[in-house]
């Protein structure tokens, strides 16, 4: 199983490198730009567990690690892989 | 006075805080191995500057988790003094021992500078040997040192007298201008709620050595020492 999380920042926290990407895309000539979120995104593979446990296991990571929950906030999902 | 200083992998500061604790404060210093599971006794423990494990993630994220860490959080919470100096700034917030969080300058420079921070709170054993008001002349060298908390926390840090240190010009006034990385209020340093839990962005380490003509850095040794 594959989980693929994006960890970003939350509402309201200034997001510096976003608004530098922003402010270069719109020097480049991208004018319809009107805001740029930058992230993080992280694969994790996973091994033995069901949609149900890795759900839960994905959600104590991103809590412990992946995201700092003071400024992020995180969302995932799963694939089963063949 | 018993010191102890930890190395993470990529700690940079730590030579420069056992030099000045053993060689010019003559104190007796030791080295911590982040792998090292339990605490000897000591009055004083510090977290040094530097890039443990790359600040891969976020700086001070995996360093957390190192194995010395759990006796650390133990000694802090159980009152020993605990002083986190830039990345050991970063780890204390990571590891919740502090509140808040440090960002990534807003000028997304990497700032190498000797700015002036004005003494906040002089009744914390990290500042007790100077008093509020003063300006001390301090090193910045940090990507990553925009301190930010929720309006909720930066109330209670005032409300608890938990900062130390804020960016200002050489006459001590705070202001925008006068903020090198986009701190919230110009925070610089912080205390936790019991004083006894110190992490601050500025490195006193590097400015305490009497070869230099500016000591300013051993205010927050020589206080250590006076409140031990």
């Amino acid at each position: 199983m594959l989980a693929k999380i994006h960890v970003t920042l939350k509402d309201g926290v200034l997001d510096t490198q976003g608004k530098a990407v922003h402010h270069a895309l719109n020097d480049l000539g991208y004018q319809e730009v009107k805001g740029v979120n930058l992230g993080k995104y992280v694969e994790v593979q996973l091994d033995g567990l069901s949609p149900a446990e890795a759900e839960e296991r994905v959600r104590e990571m991103c809590q412990n690690l992946l995201a700092n929950p003071v400024i992020e906030s995180y969302r995932f999902t799963l694939d089963s892989q063949e | 006075m018993k010191c102890g200083i930890v190395v993470f992998p990529g700690s940079n500061c730590d030579r420069d805080s056992f030099h000045i604790l053993k060689e010019i404060l003559g104190l007796e210093t030791e080295w911590i191995w982040h792998k090292e599971n339990s605490l000897k006794k000591f009055d004083l423990v510090v977290l040094p500057g530097g890039f443990s494990y790359g600040d891969y993630l976020r700086p001070g994220a995996i360093s957390k988790f190192s194995p010395i860490m759990k006796s650390i959080i133990k000694y802090a919470e159980n009152g020993g003094k605990l002083l986190g100096i830039c990345n050991g700034f970063q780890i204390l917030v990571e590891c919740g021992l502090l509140p808040g969080v440090l960002m990534r300058n807003i000028s997304h420079a990497f700032i190498c500078d000797t700015v002036p921070v004005r003494l906040e709170n002089d009744q914390t054993p990290f500042t007790s040997s100077s008093s509020k008001g003063t300006v001390l002349k301090l090193p910045i060298a940090h990507a990553d040192g925009r301190y930010f908390a929720d309006e909720d926390t930066i109330k209670e840090l005032n409300d608890n007298d938990q900062i130390v240190l804020r960016y200002c010009d050489s006459s001590g006034t705070v202001s925008d201008e006068n903020n090198p990385n986009g701190s919230v209020t110009n925070i610089a340093g912080i205390v936790n709620k019991a004083k006894t839990v110190c992490g601050m962005m500025p490195h006193p380490e590097r400015q305490a050595d009497p070869l230099w003509p500016n000591i300013d850095g051993q205010v927050i040794f020589k206080s250590l020492i006076q409140s031990t």
